[in-house]
């Protein structure tokens, strides 16, 4: 990976550049979609931008000189962190890419949600300290099968680089991983079977109960970003093709990612509210079986498959 | 807000304070009436949330308060709490009967009542308890005091962006 491409991809496509509008477009689809399918209108596409622009707007509430810095210092960790790993995305076939960029994808991938819990303790609200309680727990729940198909697809190839696994996984291999990340996806994102961490209403507003105006914008910033980065990631690793051409790819990733929105919103509006126990169990018995299947297959293909 | 007269930044900020307002629902003590005619209008029939309004759970992301019921003496003090946790630019509204006059509890001892004693209230909504038609259109009223004018909004005259948006729903 060059420099040149590394700045890129990190600033421009899938960068910021692309993110930020992606990431807006995303929430506005998912909430539009949302309300659709609970037979109501929705809001404007560009409600998410609003939104946005409207708590940027705000005037925060003074904080203690002790607090400034975890409350302004998580979200803003967290939003950088989530660019990375979207600079690191195998969109396109050459050029991109180290070995060992899985290693660093996921981690990134994995910081924004420990912002989010060191956020619920730091702000010493009752609510928050549940709030983060729970994305603790469903953040180590739902990593075990996370990273087990993770590391099946890895396996599978055998290469820790994005664009072999991306495009030399076997297929036995490949659709157990998938769906393993498919069942921990809207955990990830937070959404309604799983939405435990920032149960609206329930828990007031979960970890971000404290936070406000731009701070807050900043979290908000952070999850748009987490459905561009999580979507792109699974579309990346469940599509072996690429053209060479880039416009095409991008134009497929693109396109890919955004059909998965409607589906997501599906799930989140047909279902309800798990309880945390529920959610643990479910996480455990399917993410695990679809793991461990997927690791199978692996193990198979490595050693008995020629 | 006119793009050419007050420049770009300051009419996105404009249009994206007056098309995102999300409220906060506080129940200084109300008979739990007018807490479920609010209620009604999040629900599919008259859908606020396609003028991106949004009942949030802390009074921290909220841009209007919105306040039922006579002030009790317990919920005094959590009233002014919840109002200064709200960030600037905010908004007010008093609905029902009770937090205007404290309606039939009146006079009672337990009541420190009425609401603009102790928090100033932009736009009151009558009614024991209001139509949901009457509490959008008070969160209307609201939502003009939080754009940028905010002094002239008060004065002016509706300007029907809100009121033919809403109309739809």
């Amino acid at each position: 990976m060059n420099p040149l491409y590394a700045l890129f991809a990190l600033l421009i496509f899938p960068g910021l550049v692309y993110a930020l509008p992606m990431g807006w477009l995303m929430l506005g689809v998912e909430r539009r979609c949302r309300a659709r399918f609970q037979g109501r209108l929705g809001p404007p596409l560009a409600q998410p931008f609003y939104d946005f622009v409207k708590l940027l707007a705000k005037t925060p509430m003074g904080r203690l000189v002790s607090d400034r810095g975890l409350f302004t210092g998580l979200p803003l960790l967290a939003v950088g962190s989530i660019v990375g790993a979207l600079a690191l995305l195998p969109v396109v076939a050459g050029g991109s890419g180290f070995v060992g960029d899985l290693v660093l994808l996921v981690t990134l991938l994995e910081l924004p949600p420990l912002c989010l819990v060191l956020a619920g303790y730091a702000s010493r609200s009752i609510y928050g300290e549940v709030g983060a309680t729970r994305e603790a727990i469903l953040s180590i729940t739902s990593n075990v099968p996370f990273l087990l198909g993770i590391v099946a697809m890895a396996w599978g190839c055998g290469s820790l680089q994005l664009t072999t696994i991306a495009t030399a996984t076997p297929w036995a291999v490949r659709i157990p991983a998938l769906l393993t990340i498919l069942i921990c996806l809207p955990v990830k994102l937070r959404l309604n079977p799983f939405s435990l961490a920032n149960a609206e209403q329930e828990l007031l507003a979960g970890p971000l109960t404290e936070f406000d105006g731009p701070r807050l914008a900043l979290w908000e910033l952070a999850h748009g970003l987490e459905w561009v980065a999580l979507t792109g990631f699974v579309v990346t690793l469940a599509v072996p093709w690429r053209s060479g051409i880039w416009w095409i790819d991008a134009a497929a990733f693109i396109v890919l990612s955004l059909a998965m929105v409607p589906l997501l919103a599906l799930l989140a509006a047909s279902t309800a509210r798990f309880k945390i126990v529920q959610a643990s169990r479910q996480l455990w018995i399917w993410g695990s079986l679809a793991g461990l299947a997927a690791l199978g297959a692996a193990f198979y293909l490595r050693y008995w498959g020629n | 807000m006119n793009v050419a007269e007050h420049g770009l930044m300051f009419s996105i900020v404009d249009r994206a304070r007056r098309s995102s307002a999300w409220l906060f629902h506080f129940n200084a003590g109300a008979c739990n009436g007018c807490d479920i005619e609010l209620v009604t209008c999040l629900t599919p029939y008259y859908d606020v949330e396609q003028v991106g309004i949004r009942l949030e759970g802390s009074p921290r992301h909220a841009d209007i308060l919105c306040v039922s019921g006579p002030v009790t003496r317990t919920t005094r003090e959590p009233l002014e709490v919840i109002y200064s946790q709200m960030p600037d630019p905010k908004a007010v509204v008093a609905i029902g009967s009770c937090p205007a006059s404290c309606n039939v509890f009146a006079g009672s001892p337990v009541i420190d009542g009425p609401v603009d004693k102790f928090i100033p209230v932009d736009v009151y909504v009558p009614g024991c308890p209001p139509r949901p038609h009457a509490i959008i259109q008070g969160i209307a009223q609201a939502i003009r005091c939080l754009g940028m004018k905010r002094g002239a909004a008060i004065a002016e005259k509706p300007s029907g962006k809100i009121e033919t948006e809403l109309e739809v729903a």
